[in-house]
Order: structure tokens, then C-alpha cells, then sequence
């Protein structure tokens, strides 16, 4: 390459990282307009008594009226309809029906709520332009540091939040949850770990290197959205329990969790989520394994990262074995999950900030 | 996807046989239940708590608080400088790290006991598990339960066909749909998802093939470093390496044979822009043969890219500079010509090193001895920085410092000594004319005289450049990735394939019209269970009509709620 044209390349990769970081800090503004958007939500939910989780626990000692099996027959042979299908819910679970969402069925606090999932997928689509933008101006991918580390996780966080509402998936309620983390991470990413953009070292040039960490910022996104739901049951779950044995919750807590699906449904959530990634996670861990044995020479060599990595996937290990041991279900392997997510996250910041190892010089 | 809380107790007593062998998952003893009497009572209880799931559960927990110290101290696994560091800057704790083995915890007593225990764990827990698998796979779905409409889905329906007829249909279709499926009284009685268990079973076998392998790695291991300068040879044998470690059960035979020459190495930096000088590529071509004299081939090793010779892997690790020197006695004979090898102390590749001339020179009173230059090297020297360090890892303006001694290098002392050092104990530096140590910026081209005619050292218009590499072998990896792969695989089926029942039963009800009776049972309360059973239903229904009028149907018990399918669980 010519002097001019390294000068010319350098000038437009300056002017991308300029752009890319124009659209981060958009995307931040939009993001907080979402996140007023669902305060409204909120706000204008409270007004309206829900109370379903109330009704049903109080009401459980009385028997209740019971629903007659109406099984549909056709009517006459030329109605060819399917016989319906009678679902019985498990005895042990509570018969809690879910909340509403955070309208609360208020037809403001709905629109509002409306308002805020059309705000977060432009900021989406802007935080996720600002990503493009910035990996277009280091010519590879956006994770050579924790910067573009955390740009790019809270982007998939959005995206997988948005890819479960598209899947008409009852998720709806976590939206608030979500971007004020969401804000949180990359108002510590403009501040804090900001970087200029810069290239990899060669240990760092490898395609097991880009399915690796792009795998590993997707399982943190959907770990992240199953913590959000775990830590949410867990609430919702001392809520019903407090209303069951007859007590009387604070108007604050009531407010909130009756508009939030049944806690059964919170686990369920949950569970699912982190179930379905974690043969991705164990993929994950393999990839960065083959890397390893490529850059360094061996596979394993119990550096922090690896070791962290491993831990939080024993962690998983265990929540989900626990789900299958008696006596540890429901709260028991809840707290378990916390603790698995509480590893990814002392891998993903701790790791980076505390402990040095060889992963570490992608610089902080 | 399925949920693996099964409510055992329930299951048992609502169905029966039904809900019975759904999984392989072990039975939970109570708690209490205490050993019998005896060595043999013992024994068993002691076996029945390793093998069951709350114990694996534990030992699983443990494994992972027991990985943590190893991640926060310095492991001599990884950098001894660091421990040693450690052990200097914590007089008291120190010595109570070394007794808790906590600078090598993966090789510590108490952290093999974890996993070795959490092995026999899991061999014990499998063995049994598969039999009874095999036992599943040989016996038939059991029969339908007396009251389908305890089920968690079911359905009904009156029909004009005959109950044979629609047993028939049944029977046809769920064969179709891959069920394992038999009339049995006046019901069929199907099953689906075996895969499940394979997967589970497969998923525990592969951790134990990963763990064996990874294991044997450690043992027969070896990995040795070997610095190569440009045009120097290698060849994979215990001599020549720099630097070698091995497992125990490693044998200097085991070395794969196969050598090569480092022909050219490479290395590019970004030139502009704030990161300026972060490297950009590194590469090494080389010459290899494989055996003990194979043909020549041509190759290059990058940093990610290491050469593959069997067994064995040649890393591209480390590299840096050897600029070229001479060194000349007090009547110009050369006595030495060679590149050295410095070692870089910065990224910018800012080095040193030492010339050490063993033999063939003689001072000017014809008097054998020993020469030793201390060399520094940078290669890029900037004039105006007012530093000696370099400011860009390339060579754009090469500059050596050196300075002399001459005396007993202490080489045949007996004692190992670093190429990179000069120990100066029984040496004396030669002066310069003001009583200064001699020392010299040295340009390429440039010579160094040394004083009342003891010769002189010419950093010649040439640096080469030189590659480190590190050569490993760790046979078995090939069965550690094997493992891993069919544990993703076999947890991917675990996790995502639902093992099922349907039952289907069609009687003739007392007013002669058939009445047809469908039940679905999965492992886990979840939305396909009643999904696929109205699907079912609905086909089914298409063979074996509805009939007209009937008595109403009875409500069924209180509990029981009302919940079409489609708006079911959340899924
Ligand atoms: C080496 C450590 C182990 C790891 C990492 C591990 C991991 C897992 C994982 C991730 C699952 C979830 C898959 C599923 O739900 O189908 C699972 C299930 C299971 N594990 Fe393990 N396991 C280990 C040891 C053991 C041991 C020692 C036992 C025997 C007591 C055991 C028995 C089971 C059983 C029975 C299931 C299936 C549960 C069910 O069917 O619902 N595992 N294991």
C-alpha cells in the first residue's frame, strides 16, 4: 500500500469510528425514551386493581366452581370439528393465572407500552448500526475489547428480547427490566471502557476466535434474559407464598407482581431459556478450546478466563440437575441459576478487571 | 424442549403403572434411610448415596467452588515467576498456600478427590441407568390407566365406527408417526422420545471419554520451546531444544520424528493511527520432511496456525531480532561471525542480549582468552525522543549499543548459564580512554574498536530475524474433541426431545355408540404434550366420525380446569 492510501484508509476507518460512535450515544437517548415510555407504562397500570393472583390464592381454601369439561362434539356428521383437548394443570403447581403485563389492561398504560417496544427496536436498530459502524472502521469483528465487548452485548440482549416478542412469546413485562440494564452497560461502555479503535494482535486473527466470542456474547444475552426472569420469580414466587399463608404484601410489591405472569410460569420461562442455550454454552467453551489449542498450544490451561468459563457452566450444570433432584426444585435451583449468571458475569467484567491472565490482552 | 420437574409422587399415584419408567432418573431415597447392619450394609448405603442424584449434585457444586481458588492465585501451571513473586510478597500465607497445594489446585489432592469422586459418581449412576434403559427398550408402553381424564391432556369423543376399527386407525397412525405403539386391552398404548435417554446417557458417557483423555494428555504429554534464527535447523529430538517438559509417563521416544528449517519469518505493524506498531501479522516459512529423511516440503506458520505432524504441533510463539556481528582479534582475524539472537523487553522489540566469543581468540600478547560483549538493540531508533528505547517493532533505524569484557566467561564451569546473560564475575570490562566503561552506538556498518589493540566487534549491514517455536504433543486430543462433540450432541437431545405417551381407547358405552377416549402424558407439564395430542385427535377424529346427540358429557373432578390447548402453557 501506498503512503496516500494508508492515510486515505486511516481517514475513513477515523470517520466511521466517529459515526459508530455518534449512533451509540443516539441510541442511548432512544433507549431512555423507551425506558420513560415504560415508566408511563407502569404508572398508568397501577391505576387499574388487578388482583387475579389474590382471588385465586384467597379464594383456594373454598372449592372452587367447578369448570364443566365442555369437550366439543361435532354437531351433527357434517361438522367435521377436532374433539378439544382438556389440559390439567400439575397438582403441585399453584393455580395462579398470569399477570396481565405492566399495563395492568389499562388502555393508556398499553399504548404507552406500545410506545416504548417501538422506541427500543429503532434504538436497537441505531445501537446496532453503530456496532456495523464500528466494525467496519477496524475491518473485523466488534469485540477486540470490552467497549465494543459491551456495545455488542446489550445490542444482542435487545435483539434476542425483540426475537422472543416476535415469537409472540410472553415476554412483554421484562421489557423495563431489560433496558434500564441496558443503559446501565453502555453508560459504563461511553464512560468507562471506551477504547479507540484499534486492530488485533494475530493472536487474535481466527475464525474459531469469531464463533467463539460471537456464541459466547449470545449465550450471555439469553443467560442474561432467563436471570431477569429467575430473579422475577423469585419475587413473584415469596409474593404468593406471603399471600397464601394469608399475609398481606405492601402495596408496592402487590402493584408490581400481580401484572407479571404466575410464578410457575416465571420458572418455566426461565428454565427454558436456560436450558436452550446451554448446548450452545458447552459449544461455546469447546470453540474457545480449539482456539486455545491453536494460539497457545495446548487446549486447556486453567487460565481465569477458561477457568470462569467452566464454572459458570458446572453452575448451569447444577441448576438444571436440580431441577431433576428432589427437594431441590423451584427456589432451591433458582438460587442456582443466580449463582451460574453471578459467574458469567464476574467472568465477563471481573475476569477482565481483577485478574490477569492470557486472555487479557485484548485490553480492557 | 422439556422441563425435567417430574412430580414423581403424583404421577405414582393418580396413574399407576402409566407415568412409571418415564425416565431412567434414579429414584430419590428418602433421607433418613439409614445403612443396614453390617460391612456389606454399609457398603451399600455408602454406594446408593455416591450414585444418587442429590449427592451428584453436591459434588457437582463443589467442583465448581473447589475451580475458583485456582483462577485467583498464581498456579505454577501457568507462571512460576508469579508464584515465586507470591511467596516473596506473603512471608505467612505463603507457606500455608504450599500446604494446601493452592499455587497447583488442579493437580492438588483435594481437588482430584472432587472429581474423581464425581466420576465414580457418574459411572455408578450410568451403568444402572442403561440397563434399565435397555429394559425400557425391551418391555412395551405400558397400558392405558382406568381414568384417562386424569391425565394432564386428554380428550373424547362419541363415533359412529366400531371401537376395533378405530383401535385399528389408531394404531395405524401413531405407528406412522414414529410411536412405539400396541393395543393392549381395550386401549393402544403408545410411546415416543426414546432419544431422550440415549442423548442423557450418551451426554454422561462423553464427559467420562473427555475426562480419560484429557487425563492421558497430561501424562504422555511433552512440549519443549526451540529458538530458531533465519536459516538455522531443527530437528525433534531431546537435544535440541532449548527448554523441555514432559508428563509422567512420557518417553523421549514417543517424540515424533520430523525436522525443519526456519527459511524466513515476517512480521507486519500497523504504520499509522493510534494503535501504531500493534502487530498486524506474524509468519514463519519454513522447510520441513516428515520421518527420519521424508521429502522436502514448504510451509508457513502463523501465530494461529501451527504446523501438524502426527501427533506432534509446531507453534509459532515469540520472535525478535539478531543483528549480525563480527568480531576480529588485534590482527584483524575474524574470530567470530554469527547473528544473535536477542531477547525483546518491550513491545517495540526493544532488546539485548550478549556476544560471547568461547574460542580462537587471543589477546595481544598472544595469550588465549575469553571475550564478552553486553549488546542493546533497538530497531527503531529516534534521535529526538531522548530515550534508547525503540519506537517501532520494524526495522527502520536499527541502531546496537555494545560494551565489552574479557576474562573467563565461565561457560565450563559446570553450572547451567543463560545464553542472554553475561556474568561478569570473573571478567573486566575493557575502558575507554577516560577510565568509563567502553561502550558504543553502533549503525549498522559501524565498528567498535577495542583499547591498545585487543580487537574490534562490527555490527555488520545485516539482522536477521528469528522465530521461537514451541512443540507440543498431547496425544488423546482427538478423543477429547470427540467426547465433547457427543456431548453437545447428546445434551442437545436430552434437553430438546420430550419422551411421550399417548393412549387411545375406544369401548362401546352403554347406549351402543363407541366412545373414544385419547390421553397424552409427558415427562414435564409442557404445551406440545396437548399439542401434538389434539393434532392427533384431530386426524383420528377424520376416521372415526362424530356421532350425533348423546347424553351430555359428566364434569370431571373439581380440580380440573378448563384450558384449550393453543392458550395452554406458555411455551
Ligand atoms: C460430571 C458431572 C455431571 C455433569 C456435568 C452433568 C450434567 C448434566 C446435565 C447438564 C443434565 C441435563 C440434561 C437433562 O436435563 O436431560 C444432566 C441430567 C442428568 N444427570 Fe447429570 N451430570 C453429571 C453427573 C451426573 C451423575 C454423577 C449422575 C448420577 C447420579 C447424573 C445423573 C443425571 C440424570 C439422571 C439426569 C437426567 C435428569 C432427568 O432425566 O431429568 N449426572 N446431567
Amino acid at each position: 500500500m501506498t503512503l496516500a492510501a494508508t492515510e486515505l484508509a486511516v481517514a475513513t476507518n477515523e470517520h466511521l469510528a466517529s459515526i459508530s460512535n455518534t449512533l451509540i450515544y443516539s441510541s442511548m437517548a432512544v433507549y431512555t425514551l423507551a425506558f420513560f415510555a415504560y415508566i408511563a407504562e407502569w404508572l398508568l397500570g397501577s391505576r387499574s386493581k388487578v388482583g387475579r393472583t389474590a382471588a385465586a390464592l384467597t379464594s383456594a381454601g373454598a372449592p372452587k366452581e367447578a369448570p364443566a369439561v365442555t369437550v366439543k362434539r361435532g354437531a351433527g356428521t357434517a361438522v367435521l370439528e377436532r374433539p378439544k383437548v382438556v389440559v390439567r394443570s400439575a397438582s403441585g403447581a399453584r393455580d395462579v393465572p398470569d399477570g396481565p403485563g405492566a399495563h395492568g389492561g389499562d388502555a393508556q398504560g398499553d399504548m404507552y407500552g406500545r410506545i416504548a417496544i417501538s422506541l427500543t427496536v429503532l434504538a436497537f436498530l441505531v445501537e446496532l448500526g453503530g456496532v456495523v459502524a464500528r466494525a467496519a472502521s477496524v475491518e473485523r469483528a466488534p469485540w477486540g475489547n470490552m467497549y465494543e465487548f459491551n456495545i455488542t452485548f446489550s445490542t444482542v440482549a435487545v435483539g434476542v428480547y425483540l426475537g422472543l416478542l416476535a415469537l409472540k412469546k410472553n415476554v412483554r413485562w421484562m421489557g423495563l427490566f431489560l433496558i434500564t440494564t441496558v443503559l446501565l452497560d453502555l453508560g459504563l461502555a461511553v464512560t468507562v471502557l471506551y477504547t479507540a479503535s484499534d486492530q488485533l494482535v494475530p493472536a487474535l486473527h481466527s475464525y474459531w476466535l469469531y464463533i467463539h466470542v460471537s456464541t459466547a456474547i449470545f449465550c450471555g444475552a439469553v443467560f442474561y434474559v432467563g436471570a431477569v426472569a429467575t430473579i422475577l420469580y423469585l419475587f413473584k414466587d415469596s409474593y404468593e407464598s406471603k399471600l397464601q399463608a394469608g399475609g398481606k404484601p405492601g402495596s408496592f410489591a402487590s402493584s408490581v407482581l400481580e401484572r407479571l405472569p404466575a410464578s410457575a410460569s416465571l420458572d418455566k420461562f426461565a428454565y427454558r431459556v436456560n436450558a436452550a442455550v446451554f448446548p450452545l454454552w458447552t459449544f461455546t467453551i469447546i470453540a474457545g478450546a480449539i482456539w486455545a489449542g491453536d494460539a497457545w498450544g495446548r487446549y486447556w490451561n486453567w487460565d481465569p478466563k477458561e477457568t470462569w468459563s467452566f464454572i459458570t457452566w458446572v453452575g448451569y450444570a447444577c441448576y438444571l440437575h436440580a431441577r431433576a433432584t428432589a427437594g431441590w426444585k423451584g427456589r432451591k435451583a433458582a438460587y442456582l441459576a443466580m449463582i451460574a449468571f453471578g459467574c458469567w458475569l464476574f467472568n465477563y467484567y471481573g475476569v477482565n478487571i481483577f485478574v490477569s491472565g492470557k486472555h487479557s490482552y485484548a485490553g480492557v | 424442549m422439556s422441563t425435567t420437574d417430574t412430580d414423581n409422587g403424583r404421577d405414582q399415584e393418580e396413574l399407576g403403572a402409566a407415568g412409571s419408567q418415564l425416565s431412567t432418573a434414579p429414584r430419590e431415597e428418602p433421607v433418613s434411610a439409614g445403612p443396614g447392619l453390617g460391612v456389606l450394609g454399609w457398603a451399600r448405603w455408602f454406594w446408593r448415596q455416591l450414585t444418587s442424584m442429590r449427592v451428584a449434585l453436591l459434588l457437582l457444586l463443589l467442583l465448581s467452588l473447589a475451580a475458583i481458588p485456582g483462577s485467583l492465585i498464581p498456579q505454577t501451571g501457568a507462571d512460576v515467576n508469579k508464584v515465586d513473586a507470591f511467596r516473596q510478597a506473603h512471608k505467612t500465607l505463603g507457606p500455608v498456600y504450599d500446604k494446601l497445594g493452592l499455587f497447583h489446585v488442579y493437580s492438588s489432592v483435594w481437588f482430584s478427590a472432587i472429581y474423581i469422586l464425581l466420576f465414580v459418581s457418574l459411572i455408578g449412576c450410568i451403568i444402572p441407568r442403561t440397563w434399565q434403559f435397555v429394559g425400557q427398550l425391551r418391555g412395551r408402553p405400558p397400558g392405558a390407566p382406568k381414568r384417562l381424564t386424569r391425565l394432564p391432556a386428554h380428550t373424547t369423543w362419541r363415533t359412529t365406527a366400531d371401537p376395533e376399527q378405530v383401535r385399528e386407525a389408531a394404531l395405524a397412525l401413531l405407528k406412522k408417526r414414529r410411536f412405539r405403539a400396541h393395543v393392549a386391552g381395550d386401549a393402544v398404548a403408545a410411546e415416543k422420545g426414546y432419544l431422550r435417554e440415549v442423548g442423557n446417557l450418551a451426554f454422561h458417557i462423553a464427559l467420562i471419554v473427555l475426562l480419560v483423555a484429557f487425563a492421558s494428555g497430561q501424562l504422555y504429554k511433552s512440549d519443549g520451546t526451540k529458538l530458531m534464527v533465519e536459516g538455522d535447523g531443527f530437528s525433534n529430538a531431546l537435544p535440541m531444544y532449548d527448554d523441555f517438559r514432559s508428563g509422567s509417563l512420557f518417553k523421549p521416544d514417543d517424540l515424533v520424528p520430523f525436522s525443519f528449517d526456519l527459511k524466513d519469518f515476517r512480521g507486519t505493524y500497523e504504520i499509522s493511527g493510534p494503535n501504531r506498531g500493534t502487530p498486524r501479522t506474524f509468519e514463519a516459512k519454513i522447510a520441513y520432511s516428515k520421518g527420519a529423511d521424508g521429502k522436502e516440503q514448504r510451509t508457513t506458520i502463523k501465530v494461529n496456525e501451527p504446523l501438524k505432524i502426527g501427533d506432534s504441533k509446531v507453534y509459532l510463539v515469540s520472535h525478535g531480532y539478531a543483528p549480525v556481528v563480527t568480531v576480529r582479534d588485534g590482527k584483524g582475524t575474524v574470530v567470530y561471525h554469527d547473528a544473535v539472537p536477542l531477547l525483546p523487553l518491550d513491545g517495540n522489540v526493544t532488546s539485548n542480549g550478549v556476544v560471547k566469543v568461547m574460542d580462537g581468540y587471543r589477546d595481544p600478547q598472544g595469550k588465549k582468552d575469553q571475550l564478552g560483549f553486553q549488546a542493546f538493540f533497538v530497531p527503531t531508533f529516534d534521535p529526538k525522543a531522548g530515550t534508547m528505547l525503540s519506537r517501532f517493532p520494524a526495522l527502520l533505524n536499527p541502531l546496537l549499543a555494545v560494551n565489552a569484557y574479557h576474562g573467563n566467561l565461565g561457560v565450563n564451569s559446570g553450572q547451567a548459564q543463560s545464553v542472554y546473560q553475561l556474568d561478569t564475575t570473573h571478567m573486566k570490562a575493557f575502558k575507554d580512554a577516560k577510565g568509563q566503561l567502553l561502550k558504543k552506538l553502533l549503525q549498522p556498518g559501524d565498528t567498535m574498536q577495542l583499547p591498545n589493540g585487543a580487537g574490534s566487534i562490527t555490527f555488520d549491514k545485516q539482522v536477521k530475524e528469528w522465530a521461537g517455536f514451541e512443540i507440543v504433543q498431547e496425544p488423546g486430543s482427538g478423543w477429547a474433541l470427540g467426547g465433547a462433540l457427543a456431548a453437545i450432541f447428546g445434551l442437545a437431545a436430552s434437553l430438546f426431545i420430550q419422551r411421550r405417551r399417548v393412549w387411545v381407547r375406544a369401548v362401546r358405552g352403554a347406549d351402543g355408540v363407541t366412545v373414544v377416549e385419547m390421553a397424552g402424558l409427558g415427562r414435564s407439564e409442557s404445551a406440545k404434550v396437548p399439542e401434538e395430542l389434539g393434532d392427533l385427535a384431530g386426524i383420528l377424529y377424520d376416521q372415526a366420525p362424530g356421532a350425533p346427540d348423546g347424553p351430555e358429557a359428566e364434569p370431571d373432578g373439581a380440580s380440573d380446569s378448563d384450558v384449550p390447548a393453543t392458550e395452554g402453557v406458555e411455551n
